[in-house]
């Protein structure tokens, strides 16, 4: 457990509140980020039942703006971002020409001719290189915005009621963004998320963000960090890059066809399109232990496959994970074997998501 | 969570377990600031009762939500007994360690290992 080399790592606005609340704080993407405050599976129940708050300062910004914002993002990102309304928000991927994920973004389109896209931190820098490099010939201009924004995540049933009460009008809506003041200050907000709850995401200045931290802890919002961030958002099977999602596959293996518009002619359209006609040789697929063990990612499946997410899942109590699974054994319902460190662990592949609140709640 | 203790009535080893002798038994389990490092203990996997188990090599696993870590032998010797309420209550390493967090028995095979275990005093002044 050696210390990381601390003086190399960037730390968020909130640094302060984080050491204060005797937070844990780890290296992560080149960041000092609270993996833990009060302990994951206490954060991880006030997400599911009232609300939670993360820095997630450490995720980047890119900005696109200009006549041809639209034409250049169409061709960077897989969704259909031409279709994109002002005041809304579209999820997809950054693909390499073989199809290859190099990213999953979100991008708001701010203005009509300004987005803004969030990208993975350990990304940032490559995301931005590659909008760059394909930004020539586009009468566009692409911006690194990542140090203009510190960035809260305010999740669960309670989280827009919590932000609603410091907030000067209406919050936007579900996958919808706009200007608010919180607690006095200039922020974008939008109605996303990384949990599987309800809840914002807002954009702020790096020094307004402890003023709004610390109104919506407060009001009852529970510190919560990464380590809770990553069981929540495994629960709800949103994919993690890096781990579910990487270079070496693509997004119709990695169950993202859905944000994947061939007919927009995205770089990689050509090789997502193939394998969408072929029928991808494996898929990203949810599971369930139906003993104990935890699965952890590395941990290969008998017959072939591979763990890319493994956690105890707070909420069941069970070992769950995602995998990449033969196509013909990635039907809901097999049941599968896992190598966890020598000892076989049964498991059965299970719907999207893991966990619903509804029926597990 | 208990505050950080370090009982002088047991010896540790310098990958964070701790060593209750009795005679020619004793008793493993890992110390306040291994469970500390390792957050919410959510699984123990034990070894087999009579399976032997070699000082400074694995032996068992303990698994936090997070991260899965090797739980390292400070002695030589075959097991006796495992705490199997830890399946049920693997929290108990957290709530408890030099308690109800104890994770096997071990019948020594050399005794005289024990010597190059630290006290509780140097164990500590090892941690800061």
């Amino acid at each position: 457990m050696a210390d990381a080399p601390s003086q190399t790592l960037k730390r968020t606005p909130l640094h302060d509140r984080h050491v204060a609340a005797s937070a844990r704080l780890v290296p992560f993407a080149g960041w000092e980020m609270p993996v833990q405050y009060a302990g994951i599976r206490e954060e991880h129940v006030a997400v599911r039942t009232a609300a939670g708050v993360f820095d997630v300062s450490h995720m980047g910004q890119i900005e696109t703006t200009g006549p041809q914002a639209a034409a250049l993002l169409q061709r960077l990102v897989s969704n259909d971002i031409e279709a994109l309304q002002v005041g809304a928000s579209m999820y997809g991927v950054l693909c390499r020409e073989d199809g290859g994920i190099i990213d999953d973004l979100l991008t708001y389109r701010l203005e009509p001719d300004r987005y803004l896209t969030v990208t993975n931190a350990a990304n940032h820098e490559r995301d931005f290189a590659w909008f760059a490099k394909h930004a020539e010939g586009f009468d566009a201009e692409v911006s690194d915005a990542r140090d203009r924004f510190a960035m809260l995540a305010i999740q669960g049933p309670r989280a827009r009621e919590i932000v609603q009460s410091v907030a000067d009008a209406p919050l936007p809506g579900r996958h919808t963004v706009d200007a608010r003041t919180l607690v006095g200050r200039r922020a974008v907000v939008c109605g996303t998320g990384y949990t599987g709850e309800d809840g914002v995401e807002v954009l702020l200045a790096p020094d307004d963000a402890g003023a709004v931290w610390d109104e919506v802890v407060r009001r009852g919002a529970a510190p919560a960090g990464l380590g809770a961030r990553d069981t929540l958002r495994l629960e709800a099977c949103l994919p993690l890059y890096g781990n579910d999602l990487s270079e070496d596959r693509g997004p119709i293996e990695g169950g993202l066809g859905w944000c994947c518009k061939e007919d927009t002619g995205f770089i990689g359209a050509d090789a997502v399109r193939a394998v969408r006609d072929a029928g991808p040789s494996e898929r990203l697929r949810p599971f369930r232990l139906t003993g104990p063990g935890i699965p952890r990612p590395g941990n290969p499946v008998a017959g072939g496959g591979v763990v890319t997410s493994g956690t105890l899942s707070p909420c069941l109590g069970i070992g769950v994970g995602m995998g990449y699974l033969p196509a013909d054994r990635a039907e809901i319902g097999t049941e599968i074997e896992i190598d966890v460190r020598g000892k076989t662990r049964e498991a059965v592949v299970a719907e999207r998501p893991l966990y619903r609140k509804e029926r597990d709640g | 969570m208990a505050d950080a203790s370090y009982p002088d009535d047991l010896l540790y080893h310098s990958e964070h377990d701790w060593v209750r002798i009795d005679g020619d038994t004793a008793t493993f389990g890992v110390t306040w600031f291994a469970q500390d490092a390792l957050g919410e203990v959510v699984f123990f996997d034990p070894p087999d009762v009579g399976s032997t188990v070699t000082k400074d090599e694995s032996y068992a696993e303990v698994e936090s939500v997070k991260a899965v870590s090797d739980v390292i032998a400070p002695l030589s010797g075959e097991i006796v007994e495992v705490n199997t309420a830890l399946g049920d209550n693997p929290e108990a390493i957290n709530d408890d360690p030099y308690g109800e967090g104890w994770m096997v028995r071990v019948r020594l095979s050399d005794p005289s290992e024990k010597d190059a275990l630290m006290d509780a005093k140097a164990y500590e002044a090892s941690l800061s």
